[in-house]
């Protein structure tokens, strides 16, 4: 699917009256999966649609999304290398990803 | 992001206008572009003219410092475009693909029994001259043409309307004898070798490809890689 229809779909989605936040991979370092600009658009059941990486970070996303409709405030997430012993949440890889993450409002 | 600034933009892009969304990352502020006309809380000093149209041009968002500040700016061109020329078998099965891909499809022929809603629905149908249709359409940098047909009445015309144009992918079906032949054509029609040479033929990445279907991956596939290695090297 073409990237650019996630803005639609977002629009969509809260003009059907869900509550929605937008992911967006502003830098990338290294072999990320997804370049900047890529999109990922989530309501607040965590219904998601979209990518930021190959499904990596997807559900760590999904949940800080889920907090910024809550409480309206965007952020800026920063997601490195996998550390398996750590349980993180990171990219296989071995690349880096910022990702912005704001309420549709 | 305010649902107003996402419509604008979304407004913006169904109308073709290239467009810039530049979001502040650290306090949220956000500015939308369209063509010079700048709306938004984000200063225009932030970025020139000529960055913008550069940003545009190279397809590719960034982040960009300025006063101390970070600064996200993402571009939205119109769609690739393919224009296919022949609705064939093959093109039945490459228009949704490229479809998938992003490209905004037209197919040009001017034979009823092989363009029509049933053959290809949701996908423009021009039932023009193939070349009447190609200079209708005006191939840019962001076009990719394929002829299809078989025929040098039809394939022909459309390919010397290509040559003339910025496309950034020409490609014939054919085999080497049948695309050999239609060189010689060509360069009577006064092409020289540096424009022939920019005709892909036979058209695709040679996979062994046999069905409609496998011939139309390979014409994607080898679009793709003149796109992207095109770009690497921009």
């Amino acid at each position: 699917m073409q990237n650019d229809d996630i803005l639609s779909l977002a629009a969509d989605w809260h003009a059907a009256g869900r509550q929605v936040a937008l992911a967006t991979v502003v830098s990338t370092w290294g072999s990320s999966p997804r370049p900047a600009g890529s999109h990922l658009l989530i309501d607040r059941d965590g219904k998601m649609m979209g990518s930021v990486s190959g499904g990596c970070i997807e559900g760590a996303v999904v949940r800080e999304a889920q907090e910024v409709i809550d409480t309206g405030e965007h952020r800026l997430l920063d997601y490195g290398v996998t550390n398996e012993q750590a349980w993180d949440v990171g990219l296989a890889c071995g690349g880096k990803v910022q990702v912005y993450v704001e309420k549709l409002s | 992001m305010k649902v107003e600034t996402l419509e604008r933009l979304n407004r913006a892009r169904q109308a073709g206008h290239p467009s810039l969304l530049i979001t502040d990352i650290k306090n949220g502020d956000q500015s939308i572009v369209i063509g010079k006309q700048w709306s938004g809380s984000i200063p225009e000093s932030i970025i020139l003219n000529d960055n913008a149209a550069r940003i545009l041009r190279e397809d590719r968002a960034r982040t960009v410092e300025s006063d101390g500040r970070q600064f996200f700016i993402q571009p939205f061109n119109p769609p690739l475009r393919l224009i296919v020329v022949g609705a064939v078998h093959i093109s039945q099965a490459l228009v949704p693909m490229a479809a998938l891909a992003g490209y905004a499809v037209t197919v040009i022929d001017p034979r009823r029994g092989f363009a029509n809603d049933e053959r290809f629905p949701n996908v423009t149908l021009l039932d023009a001259w193939p070349d009447e249709g190609l200079s209708e359409l005006a191939p840019d940098a962001r076009t990719a043409v394929v002829t299809l047909t078989h025929d040098p009445k039809l394939d022909d015309p459309a390919l010397d309307v290509a040559l003339r144009s910025d496309a950034f992918y020409i490609a014939a079906l054919g085999s080497k004898r049948t695309h050999a032949a239609r060189l010689e054509r060509l360069a009577t029609l006064g092409h020289d070798q540096a424009a022939l040479d920019r005709i892909h033929g036979p058209a695709g990445l040679a996979l062994g490809a046999v069905s409609p279907a496998e011939i139309a991956v390979s014409v994607l596939a080898q679009m793709t890689q003149v796109l992207r290695r095109r770009d690497n090297t921009a």
